[in-house]
């Protein structure tokens, strides 16, 4: 989890600076092979034990390619505007929560799944729902959260950058689509997120780095059979769909090295991208 | 919207029965859509604010006879989901899952096998939905299919705004505020000809004088 990885480093680590004195108390392991490959980024891991949250739609628990989902809860508004997070018993709202979970649960089958459900309040008020739903992901310390969606809205922005960076700081990989309409969108823009594009071939591991930002990744996108709520399945495209496969790539490599900062979770990912280097 | 906005678009609206020519447009924008995909048909949902409902607003194709007006809630379903996360999202073989054919079903009687749904953003706004019905299913959904959606999203997304101001237009025009007398008034002005458009300009001209004259700090 991530809050217990920040809570595990020493209390001394010097924040703002480093004496010469305290060079020692931060050495850190170094743990990487001198060629990073895929077999060693994610070879053999099935995703065991990585906390993700899929912020969308609310989650069908009862599809059997979901699995076991281990939490879901919503954002309501009150009357005064004011949200909270509850308990979640509505399921999916539009079925695509279901779907991502779906494609999560094939690429890491042992992954831990956890619904946060930001739409069904209306469309009006769904800014501030969506701010709420991210802060409150981050603040449980999730490992990857799933965001396969956006806000145009500027007023939003400067808050979604706090939530982003924050997440970056805590070690959770937001994974978010990116736009391929020529608008000004949110999170998917920032730095600290990992930013998602569709390419268009077949295999659900495949994945390429994008090396003129700011989209960052490309995963498959296109003609997908997924899950969707109230059992059964349907064919999709987007990159709302392409998220999830990144995000359930980050769960397999995060099993294997819980201990990647997300900085160095992109490194992996750039490094064993299909276009990258030898893999190339 | 400023109320110098507002008159201007009233002024628009009125002098030149905007409404009916935006809603031309977007009626134009669907056929084409249908017929550039070879669909089944196609729709363009209009958020409206007041109720924080979609409504159907232009319709090709299948329901286009009695579709228009109908409403449902703006942030479930698939169209739900596409104004609010601002993706578009392509999905096929529908008519296999229970919960799409219910979720379609309820809102307009007509399940199709698949459909292709695309939000219309003009600037920050989210103004509706554009969908596409039942393409043909013997080839697989391109990359290329999702750019051309995307662009006949923004020119829908560009006629739903101008269909917008042409009825907040209107409803200046009709209302009862100091912004509607004036806009009654220039509009008017507008269908007046000769020395009477002459003679009336004149007038605003020496009333926008009188006016400049009592700012703060005018002479």
């Amino acid at each position: 989890m991530a809050h217990a990885r920040a809570a595990e480093q020493p209390a001394e680590v010097p924040a703002w600076s480093l004496p010469a004195a305290a060079r020692e108390r931060i050495s850190l392991p170094a743990t990487w092979p001198e060629r990073v490959t895929r077999e060693w980024a994610l070879g053999e891991s099935t995703g065991k034990g990585v906390r993700v949250c899929v912020l969308d739609s609310g989650v069908d628990a009862d599809h059997p390619l979901v699995g076991e989902l281990e939490g879901a809860v919503v954002v309501t508004v009150g009357e005064d505007g004011a949200t909270e997070v509850v308990e979640d018993t509505q399921g999916d709202v539009s079925g695509h929560g279901t779907a991502c979970s779906g494609i999560l649960r094939t690429l890491a089958p042992d992954c831990r799944l956890f619904s946060v459900r930001v739409l069904g309040a209306g469309a009006i008020g769904s800014g501030p729902v969506l701010l709420a739903g991210l802060r409150w992901a981050v603040e449980s310390g999730f490992d990857i959260v799933n965001m396969s969606l956006s806000t145009t809205k500027r007023d939003f922005a400067p808050t979604l950058h706090d939530l982003a960076d924050q997440a970056y700081f805590r070690r959770t990989m937001l994974v978010a689509s990116a736009h391929n309409m020529p608008v000004e969108s949110y999170p998917w823009r920032f730095a600290s997120v990992l930013s998602v594009g569709s390419h268009g071939g077949t295999d659900p591991l495949e994945y390429y780095y994008n090396p003129d930002p700011p989209v960052e990744f490309f995963a498959r996108g296109l003609d997908i059979e997924v899950a969707w709520a109230g059992g059964g399945t349907v064919r999709s495209s987007g990159n709302s769909f392409a998220t999830p496969h990144l995000a359930g790539i980050c769960a397999l490599v995060l099993a294997k090295h819980p201990e990647l900062t997300p900085f160095q979770l992109k490194s992996v990912l750039y490094l064993t991208a299909a276009n990258v280097g030898d893999a190339a | 919207m400023t109320d110098r906005d507002e008159l201007r678009a009233a002024v628009a609206a009125g002098v030149l029965g905007s409404e009916d020519a935006y809603r031309e447009l977007l009626r134009s924008i669907v056929e084409v859509a249908r017929g550039i995909f070879r669909a089944q048909a196609s729709s363009i949902f209009l958020h409206d604010e007041e109720t924080d409902e979609l409504v159907f607003e232009a319709i090709a194709g299948a329901g286009s006879e009695t579709l228009v007006g109908h409403r449902f809630p703006s942030s479930t379903g698939i169209a739900g989901w596409v104004l609010v996360t601002r993706q578009p999202l392509v999905l096929e073989n529908v008519a296999e899952s229970p919960h799409f054919a219910r979720d379609v079903a309820t809102g307009t009687g007509y399940v199709p096998k698949g459909l292709m749904a695309v939000p219309l953003l003009h600037g920050e706004r989210a103004l509706g939905v554009l969908e596409v019905l039942d393409r043909p299913t013997d080839a697989r959904f391109t990359l290329e299919e999702m750019e051309l959606l995307g662009l006949f999203a923004n020119e829908a997304a560009i006629a739903l705004d101008l269909l917008r101001s042409a009825r907040r237009a209107k409803a200046a025009l009709e209302g009862a505020g100091d912004v509607a007398v004036v806009a009654r008034i220039a509009a008017a002005l507008e269908k007046l000809e000769g020395e009477r458009r002459e003679a009336g300009l004149r007038l605003l001209g020496a009333l926008e004088e009188v006016l400049e004259a009592e700012k703060p700090g005018a002479l």
